[in-house]
């Protein structure tokens, strides 16, 4: 803590300015564009937009479960990954930003949980998301333009027998070549897959073979068939790196380990609740707010004034901070922020009560200023410690909207605790004290 | 006020509101929404038909077998059904018939919580309320280890413990209640308010606890009852204005805060008054009969 009372202030008011240029929204005021910074650097990079959970911007979230029944129990990881990876692509192909595709696994369930916030047309995305990969070896069709060959296009390929279901597993490892470092794609296919894979290989030698998941091309340019393969185990090298090799080996693994999603649970918000939702939040937490400020002001007067004070800089210290981390906000998440204004007063309350209580046992007004401050301490922290206990629980039991809630009652809890007693202390000597 | 005197009448009273919530909760159950008993909400707005009642939904529903527990008119004009169903093609059939009988729709909203999923979130329920009670029955015991004799830290923690779980009964047997005579169902979110609940009961437990703490470091002579009647009258201008606060928030979400928290407030907003019913009234008399009963050994 720092000695002088105005040097705390200063540096309060400097975090207080630097949470505003935070939390304003890009507006345009008078023609003029406002809008807040960004963050860009190495290890942080923030655009700092709030974040809207799925019940305010709308959208979908599915639970989907893997049916493994058809995988080696050795191979399930694998194929939960590659689904993931899969899901992936195809919803950023729909131009969805924002979206999460999370794998869970809990006692030989495997599931993959799809957050799609602000999507318009649900059952589309939907029936993306569910399809199962379809992996395709392709090579170059008859007619293709002779230059193809060089400039080799997508479309100048057509499919052959050789399919996913004929590919065991992919995986990556480095390259045993001395002569070129880097890491290889290892191809192995069934038996089927090897006697469809020996015949591709001696007709289209030194040819391209194009691999296609979902009709769209992976790995391009396309490899070349270097040799007859008849053993089933065919090898993709080139200019691979340790992460590029592994990523088309799950792609390929996608097709190979194909595990049928079904819905198991899903939550779709139709844009019009949400838009509702968010305005009907904002009215109540102001209206809750301007009651908590009429009743602290009646009852504490001009103490009251300053625990307001601190409470709006509260405000903007916590929103800034859901920014900065980001917090994606839900309905119950505000709730949680809102609770936590409660338990920032709370704290203030404390403190003036013993204040007055030592003013009553006949202390001078400062020294009852300091142990007001001083003894409220031990119960400010034992109770939001407990607090703060059942906060961690709610966020390990939860998903989603539960999740919200713990996450910003904790920071609101956190930042009240800074709020009330270092800036509410502040604020008091450098406009209270002094007149004393 | 001398708060000791009357706690047989304080614990009377708090057994007025908790044994028609048990008993409730005994014949009743608690109405399971969707996330731990599995199914579909669904909420529509009749685009074409404007017209349509919730009559004619839940005819409709019952003529082609569809099991449904509730079909619920909303404030905003649509329709709340709630569907035994949870296999996406079965409810996608449902939602096909339901078009065609009655034109377009919007889907507001659309829930399904599979068989799997709600039995394992059920579970975590119960493993988080007993996992956080455990934990701050820890936490009290050890935050209190420096209370002085007679007094013991465990005693803090347990009558902590009692209270809490006050709260915690009283809002499930009210929700109990709730659950029976207006078809209100417990979700996720229920478990958050409750647990949010525990926090606050404990949060307002510990103040006055934390002044008993204090005050008998001061007057080692005083009896001990008299030491926290003293501790509670100190105390309560602080429990009362905290809880009002908290209390003034909530009634503004409660009134004018979205539809889908509506059931998640309104828990929250009788935990809490129950909380502070019972840091004041319960649990510092019983520390005393604790202190009485340990006395006479």
């Amino acid at each position: 803590m720092l000695k002088n009372p105005r040097a705390t202030f200063a540096l309060i008011i400097l975090l207080t300015v630097l949470a505003l240029f935070i939390d304003i929204p890009n507006l345009k005021i008078f023609g003029r564009q406002i809008s807040h910074p960004k963050i860009e650097t190495k290890v942080l990079k923030r655009d700092l937009e709030p974040k809207l959970g799925l019940d305010l911007a709308g959208g979908v979230q599915l639970v989907l479960s893997a049916d493994m029944t058809n995988i080696d129990s050795s191979d399930r990881n694998n194929a939960l990954d590659s689904a993931q990876n899969v899901i992936e692509n195809r919803i950023n192909s729909l131009g969805v930003s924002e979206s999460i595709v999370q794998t869970a696994k809990t006692a030989g369930d495997y599931r993959l949980i799809v957050e799609m916030p602000g999507i318009s047309d649900i059952d589309q995305a939907v029936a993306t998301v569910k399809k199962t990969a379809h992996l395709e070896f392709r090579v170059l069709a008859d007619d293709a333009p002779p230059e193809a060959t060089l400039s080799a296009l997508p479309e100048h390929f057509v499919a052959t027998p050789l399919t996913g279901k004929d590919l065991k597993r992919a995986s990556a490892s480095p390259g045993q070549d001395p002569q070129s470092p880097g890491y290889v794609v290892n191809l192995e296919f069934n038996s089927d897959g090897a006697k469809k894979l020996e015949e591709i290989t001696r007709d289209h030698l030194n040819a391209p073979m194009a691999m296609f998941l979902d009709d769209e091309p992976i790995s391009w340019p396309p490899p070349v068939i270097r040799a007859v393969i008849a053993d089933g185990n065919a090898q993709i090298s080139g200019q691979f790196d340790a992460k590029s090799a592994k990523q088309l080996a799950i792609q390929l693994n996608a097709g190979a380990l194909p595990v049928p999603l079904s819905i198991e649970s899903q939550t779709r918000v139709g844009p019009s609740l949400g838009r509702e939702a968010i305005a009907k939040s904002i009215f109540a937490t102001a209206v809750g707010l301007t009651s908590v400020a009429f009743f602290m002001i009646a009852y504490y007067q001009f103490l009251g004034v300053f625990a307001i004070g601190a409470l709006l800089i509260y405000t903007t210290l916590v929103f800034a901070v859901f920014k900065i981390i980001p917090v994606t906000l839900t309905l119950a998440g505000i709730t949680g922020f809102v609770l936590s204004i409660g338990m920032a007063v709370d704290a203030n309350i404390l403190i003036f009560e013993r204040i007055k209580e030592e003013i009553a046992w006949g202390k001078p007004k400062l020294e009852a200023f300091y142990a007001g401050f001083d003894r409220a301490w031990t119960s400010i922290r034992d109770s939001n410690v407990s607090s703060l206990i059942t906060t961690a629980i709610l966020f390990n039991f939860g998903t989603g909207p539960i999740r919200g809630f713990a996450l910003t009652l904790a920071i609101g809890i956190l930042i009240s605790m800074f709020s009330a007693i270092t800036v509410t202390r502040t604020l008091l000597r450098v406009f209270w004290i002094r007149k004393i | 006020m001398d708060f000791i005197k009357y706690k047989s009448w304080f614990f009377a009273l708090s057994l007025l509101i908790i044994i028609p919530g048990l008993v409730a909760l005994a014949t009743w159950r608690l109405k399971l929404g969707i996330d731990f008993s599995g199914g579909t909400l669904w909420e529509v707005k009749f685009s074409q038909n404007q017209s349509t009642t919730q009559q004619e939904l839940q005819n409709f529903l019952a003529e082609q077998a569809i099991a449904f527990s509730s079909v619920v008119k909303t404030q905003q004009g649509s329709y709340l059904a709630r569907l035994h169903e949870s296999d996406e093609a079965k409810v996608n059939e449902i939602k096909n018939k339901v078009t065609t009988n009655f034109g377009e729709v919007e889907e507001v909203r659309l829930e399904t919580v599979g068989p799997t999923i709600s039995r394992e979130l059920a579970y975590k329920a119960l493993a988080a309320v007993g996992v956080s009670i455990l934990g701050i029955l820890v936490y009290i015991t050890w935050a209190f280890r420096k209370i002085p004799k007679p007094a013991s830290s465990l005693a803090f923690g347990i009558c902590t413990i009692v209270a809490l779980a006050h709260d915690v009964i009283v809002v499930v047997g009210i929700f109990a209640i709730l659950g029976h005579f207006k078809g209100i169902e417990i979700d996720s979110l229920f478990i958050t308010a409750l647990l949010t609940v525990i926090g606050f009961s404990v949060h307002d437990t510990i103040v006055v606890f934390d002044r008993i703490r204090e005050n008998l470091t001061k007057y080692p002579e005083t009896n001990f009852p008299e030491v926290v009647n003293h501790s509670l009258n100190q105390t309560l201008g602080r429990s009362l204005n905290t809880s009002l606060t908290a209390i003034f928030v909530l009634f503004a979400l409660l009134l004018f805060g979205g539809e889908s928290t509506r059931i998640f407030v309104l828990a929250l907003l009788i935990g809490i008054i129950s909380g502070t019913y019972s840091s004041i009234f319960n649990a510092s008399p019983l520390l005393v009969v604790w202190h009485q009963i340990s006395k006479r050994k």
